[in-house]
Parts: C-alpha cells; sequence; structure tokens
C-alpha cells in the first residue's frame, strides 16, 4: 500500500545542503508491523514525517494505495491526512483546553461529519481503549499511559489505515509504555499498518518487519 | 471536508477562554475604540440637539423681517449707486397682518436708555414692541400682565419690566404700579417678566419693554429694528415669506429693500455646522479604532505563535489550510464582537453619566454612529486577523509539532 520510489529529501543548513533521505526505495504492504531504528539525525522521523504528507519528497514517488500523492495540493493532502493516516506522537500532542474526548473529536469535525456520529464513534473508541471514564478529563488530569491512549483514541476514530508513531513510548514509564505498545499490537493485528520509529531496540524488536537507517539511508530491511 | 459553523463557534470560543490574558486585553482595545466612538458621537449630537432647542425656544413658525437686503450676489449697480435702505415702518408691520397664514406679528424697536425710580437709577436695554411679544415668544408673566392690546400706533405709557431690573431698581418694595422714568419720560410698570435666558442676545431678565410707538417716540425714529411675523403653520412659512416679501415690495414702489429670514433656515445652517462637528469627532474617534483593529493583529499574530504546536496538530489531524484560516478568522471576528458589544455599554454608560452632569445636553448617541462604530470595529478586528490567520495556515507542520 506505500511505495516510496528513489526518494530524496535535502534540506538547506546555511550553505550546506544536507541529504536526510538519500534515494530511498521502499514498499510497505497493508497490516505490516514496522519498526524503523537509528541513531538520532539518521533521517528516520524525516522519513515518517513524509509517510504521512507533513513534508514533501524533494525528489522521487510517493504511492500511497497507488495514488501518486507527491503532486497533490495542500487541501488535498489534508484530505488524504485526515482519512488514511493516524500520527501518535512522543509529546501526545493534545490540545490542553480541550478535554479528552474532545480532542477525539477533532478530526472527526475537521472531516464535517454531524455531531451526533461524532459522538458515537467517539464512545466507542473511548470504550475500545477503557477510557470512557476519562472521557470528560482535560490533559492535564490524565496520566501520561492515559494521554497516549487517548492519543491514540483520536489516531484511530477517522478509521485510518495506516498508523504512524514516533516514538510512542518515549515519554512514558516501562509499564505505560508496555501498556500502549500492546494497544498498537492490537490494532495491528485488526489489520491495521503499524509503522513506529524508535530508538528502542528492544521496541523494534516486536516489530514484524525492521528497518534500520543511517546517514539518510536504509541499511537493513529484516522482514518475517 | 466542511466544518460546521458550531463546531467553529465552539472551537473558537475554547480557545478564547484557553487564553484569558490575551482575550480581555483584546477586547479591552476594542471596546475602548468602540466606547470612544459612542462617546464623542452623543456628545456632538448632544450639542447640536442643544442649539436646535435653544433656537426653537425663540419662538415657533418665525419668519423674520429686517431693513436692507443683504446681497448674497455680490457686486452689483445698486451697491455702486450707494442706495440706502427704505425703513421699516410701522404701517409696513400693519400691512402684514392682513395674510391669513399669518398668525400673529410683533414689531421691535431697540435702543438703551436710562431707567430711574426714585434716586436708583440704571441704564439697560428698550425693547419697544406690541402685545403679541408674549405669545410670539413664549415669555411668561412672573407679575402683572403683558402690554395691553390696543393699536400699534398708540403710544401708552405703560412698562414691563425684566425680573433682575426689577430686583435693581424696587428691592423689596413694590413694583406694579409705580411710575418709573425712562430717558425723559415716565412709564408706568404694569408688570414682571417671569422668563430666563437669552433672547436675540439679550438677557430677558434684564430689559425693559414699552409699546412700539411709545419707542419710537422716545429713541425719536419712524423706523423698525425687525419685525417678527408667526406663521400659522410650519407649512405656511414659505407662503408667508413670500407674502411678506410680495407685500413690502409693493409698499416700497417696487423696491426689494428688506431681508426676510426663517427661523429654519438659521436652525438648518446651525444644524449642519454642528452635525459636521459630530461627523469629524467620530472620525478622530475611528481612528482609534484602527489602533484597536492593528492591536488585534498584533495579539493575533502572537496568539499563533503561542498556538502554534496547536496549528501543527491541526494540521497532522487534517485541517486544510483554509479551515485553518476559518478557524482562526472566527475567533478574531468573535473577539471583535464581543469587544464591540462590550464597548457599545461602555461608551452608553459614558452617554449616561454625562446627561446626568449636564443635563442640559441631551448626549445620545446616533444610531448611525452606533452601527459604524459596530461594522468598523468587526471589519477591522476580521481583516487586520487576515495576515496572523494566512501566517498560520502556512506554518510548516514538522517545525510547528517540534515546539512545545
Amino acid at each position: 500500500m506505500i511505495e516510496l520510489n528513489k526518494i530524496h529529501r535535502d534540506f538547506l543548513v546555511g550553505d550546506q545542503t544536507v541529504h536526510a533521505l538519500n534515494d530511498v526505495s521502499l514498499t510497505i504492504q497493508a497490516g505490516e508491523y514496522v519498526s524503523i531504528m537509528g541513531p538520532s539525525g539518521s533521517g528516520k522521523s524525516t522519513l515518517l514525517n513524509l509517510l504521512g504528507l507533513l513534508d514533501q519528497p524533494s525528489s522521487g514517488t510517493y504511492k500511497l494505495n497507488g495514488v501518486d500523492v507527491t503532486g497533490l495540493s495542500d487541501t488535498e493532502q489534508a484530505h488524504v491526512r485526515n482519512r488514511e493516516i493516524g500520527f501518535v506522537f512522543q509529546m501526545f500532542h493534545l490540545v490542553p483546553r480541550l478535554t479528552a474526548f474532545e480532542n477525539v473529536e477533532l478530526p472527526l469535525m475537521l472531516a464535517g461529519i454531524t455531531p451526533d456520529e461524532r459522538r458515537s464513534r467517539v464512545n466507542t473508541v473511548l470504550e475500545d481503549l477503557s477510557l470512557t471514564n476519562r472521557s470528560h478529563h482535560k490533559p492535564d488530569q490524565l496520566s501520561g499511559g492515559q494521554r497516549q491512549r487517548v492519543a491514540i483514541a483520536r489516531a484511530t476514530v477517522t478509521q485510518p489505515k495506516v498508523i504512524l508513531a514516533d516514538e510512542p513510548t518515549g515519554n512514558l514509564d516501562h509499564k505505560s509504555g508496555q501498556d500502549v505498545i500492546r494497544i498498537l499490537e492490537e490494532l495491528n493485528q485488526r489489520g491495521l499498518t503499524l509503522i513506529m520509529v524508535t530508538h528502542d531496540p528492544e521496541m523494534g524488536r516486536r516489530a514484524g518487519r525492521q528497518l534500520s537507517m543511517l546517514d539518510g539511508q536504509l541499511n537493513r530491511d529484516q522482514g518475517t | 471536508m466542511a466544518l460546521h459553523s458550531l463546531d467553529i463557534a465552539l472551537f473558537s470560543w475554547g480557545a478564547l477562554r484557553g487564553y484569558p490574558a490575551r482575550t480581555i486585553l483584546m477586547l479591552v482595545a476594542m471596546a475602548i475604540g468602540v466606547a470612544a466612538v459612542v462617546v464623542l458621537t452623543s456628545l456632538g449630537e448632544g450639542a447640536r440637539n442643544y442649539v436646535t432647542d435653544e433656537f426653537s425656544s425663540l419662538g415657533t413658525n418665525l419668519v423674520i423681517v429686517f431693513p436692507g437686503r443683504s446681497e448674497t450676489a455680490g457686486f452689483n449697480p445698486s451697491t455702486m449707486m450707494g442706495e440706502t435702505p427704505r425703513d421699516l415702518t410701522l404701517n409696513d408691520a400693519q400691512a402684514l397682518t392682513r395674510s391669513y397664514s399669518v398668525r400673529r406679528i410683533a414689531p421691535i424697536n431697540v435702543g438703551s436708555s436710562d431707567v430711574s425710580w426714585r434716586e436708583r437709577s440704571r441704564e439697560t436695554v428698550i425693547i419697544g414692541t406690541s402685545y403679541q411679544m408674549l405669545a410670539i415668544r413664549h415669555w411668561d408673566m412672573a407679575q402683572g400682565q403683558f402690554l395691553p392690546e390696543v393699536d400699534l400706533d398708540r403710544a401708552t405709557p405703560v412698562a414691563v419690566i425684566g425680573m433682575k431690573i426689577r430686583n435693581e431698581l424696587f428691592g423689596a418694595s413694590r413694583a406694579l404700579g409705580e411710575w418709573i422714568r425712562i430717558g425723559d419720560r415716565r412709564f408706568r410698570v404694569i408688570g414682571v417678566l417671569g422668563s430666563e435666558g437669552r433672547s436675540i442676545g439679550v438677557d430677558v431678565q434684564d430689559i425693559v419693554i414699552i409699546p412700539v410707538a411709545s419707542a419710537q417716540q422716545l429713541f425719536n425714529t419712524g423706523s423698525l429694528f425687525r419685525i417678527l411675523v408667526e406663521a400659522k403653520s410650519r407649512s405656511a412659512i414659505e407662503s408667508v415669506k413670500q407674502y411678506i416679501i410680495d407685500t413690502l415690495q409693493d409698499r416700497h414702489q417696487g423696491q426689494k429693500d428688506v431681508t426676510v429670514i426663517t427661523q429654519d433656515a438659521v436652525l438648518a445652517t446651525f444644524d449642519r455646522i454642528l452635525g459636521a462637528l459630530t461627523y469629524a469627532v467620530a472620525g478622530i474617534a475611528a481612528i482609534s479604532l484602527a489602533v484597536a483593529g492593528i492591536l488585534i493583529m498584533n495579539v493575533m499574530l502572537v496568539a499563533v505563535s503561542q498556538r502554534t504546536a496547536e496549528i501543527g496538530l491541526l494540521k497532522a489531524l487534517g485541517a486544510s489550510p483554509r479551515q485553518i484560516i476559518i478557524l482562526i478568522l472566527s475567533e478574531a471576528l468573535m473577539l471583535s464582537m464581543l469587544g464591540a458589544l462590550f464597548g457599545l455599554l461602555l461608551g452608553q454608560i459614558g452617554s449616561f453619566f454625562i446627561r446626568n452632569a449636564f443635563p442640559v445636553l441631551p448626549a445620545y448617541a446616533p444610531i448611525w454612529a452606533i452601527v459604524a462604530a459596530l461594522l468598523v470595529a468587526v471589519i477591522t478586528g476580521v481583516v487586520f486577523s487576515l495576515m496572523p490567520a494566512r501566517h498560520a495556515a502556512r506554518l510548516d507542520a514538522v517545525l510547528a509539532l517540534s515546539k512545545r
């Protein structure tokens, strides 16, 4: 479902060009569980942003579900992000003034879904993640693990095909991290494609397919 | 993908409540601008209404005739020939009463003379007129009665005196029935005026009124200073004016040598001047609104950078650039509307206090000023937020998200 072909991503730092991604080609099938590892600065976050259409390649093509998405307009890309992709961030990125329910509701609101349908969909997702009794709490009233579960609820409420997780356990204690990882893996078992960036080898090894990056290139692709 | 308007409103409202300091700052800026417009225009309107009221107290449906022609056409042969205008006479005045549209007339002669009673004496303004003057000027009597209802050319030796003259000449003694000396003639006091205020530039408490014929003898003149003509109704004013011009032209061998002005014309002039003043003041106040608009732009820019992470998140969740602009603009719209309403309230309270402090000044802000202030406030609020909104829509999502 994901097809990267000869992707380059160059940044201009001062008068020097930095190749954050250097000729990356990659195919990921629907339902795969992929971890991306590598030292910081190796380009793994850039790759994830690119997969999530938050960033544009300097050259090369990116096909998502057979559609070349590199040529889409801002608005069309926003539409794809809304419908096809769910993000889980290391910093959770919940809106502090909104309750858990409202945070989860946000992508549905942006999609223009009616309040009635939103309510039932949000409640279903919150129940799946056993957050029902937390739905009217603000983020600062939630523990780290609960916050990340709210973020996962938000990422999955639009029923995307891909979850992109950027160090999802990086800000959590070990036990909460284990919970979060287990939830993500459950989602993967239900058919969602899960792509996770991590620098924790123990986390990375759980994935069915392990990519590792160095200096903007894929230097290892271990699949089972 | 279209956002529901209720969602937009709720989201913006939440954002405003999420940053109370910023919201209050902007509300105050907006409110001060709007309040300034409301208070200043209400002052201007108050002044205008005050002057209008003062003028109508001079008399209603009044046409004023005075000798000589005021040339507005500039230089013409008659000015070169040095023609002197014909006097207005008592007969002229009498002739004007013959129109059906004229309710009453009062000829006026003005001069100044010494007035004395026993050993007390003072100089004051003497007005010669007829009994109709009382009704035309809406004066009222404190004691006694006004001039008797007699023919204009009858010089009765009676006088009506103002309250101040009464107090200064007579002190505690009774004035009615006493004989006073004006110039070299003796007059019997038959009434004391109760009115206050000014009339044709004279303090009515400080005048002595005698019959017009007596005044002509006193000042040794056959002419009149003015003739006041009261029309039957407002709609009759123009026909009365024309009637006066025609009649006096006939009587003066075809010369148009009088000037006839209607009170409406005087009023209209003042109205225009003070109206212009109100607009000018409103313009000045509008500048303060524009300043408030620029402040809103700055604060919205701060708001956007304060919420960079949130905007980045909205982008990641699939908000299109247009949706982000809509959200930011609706926030600005809500702010400026709230600020404008708050300012309107503040302005009305301000006008209320002005009215209380100066009861003679009917300081009410005109509707057009209120509507304009609200519109300008909301429009500047939104227009000045376009730039920050565009800025937000163009934010790089990756950088925005990496910021805490």
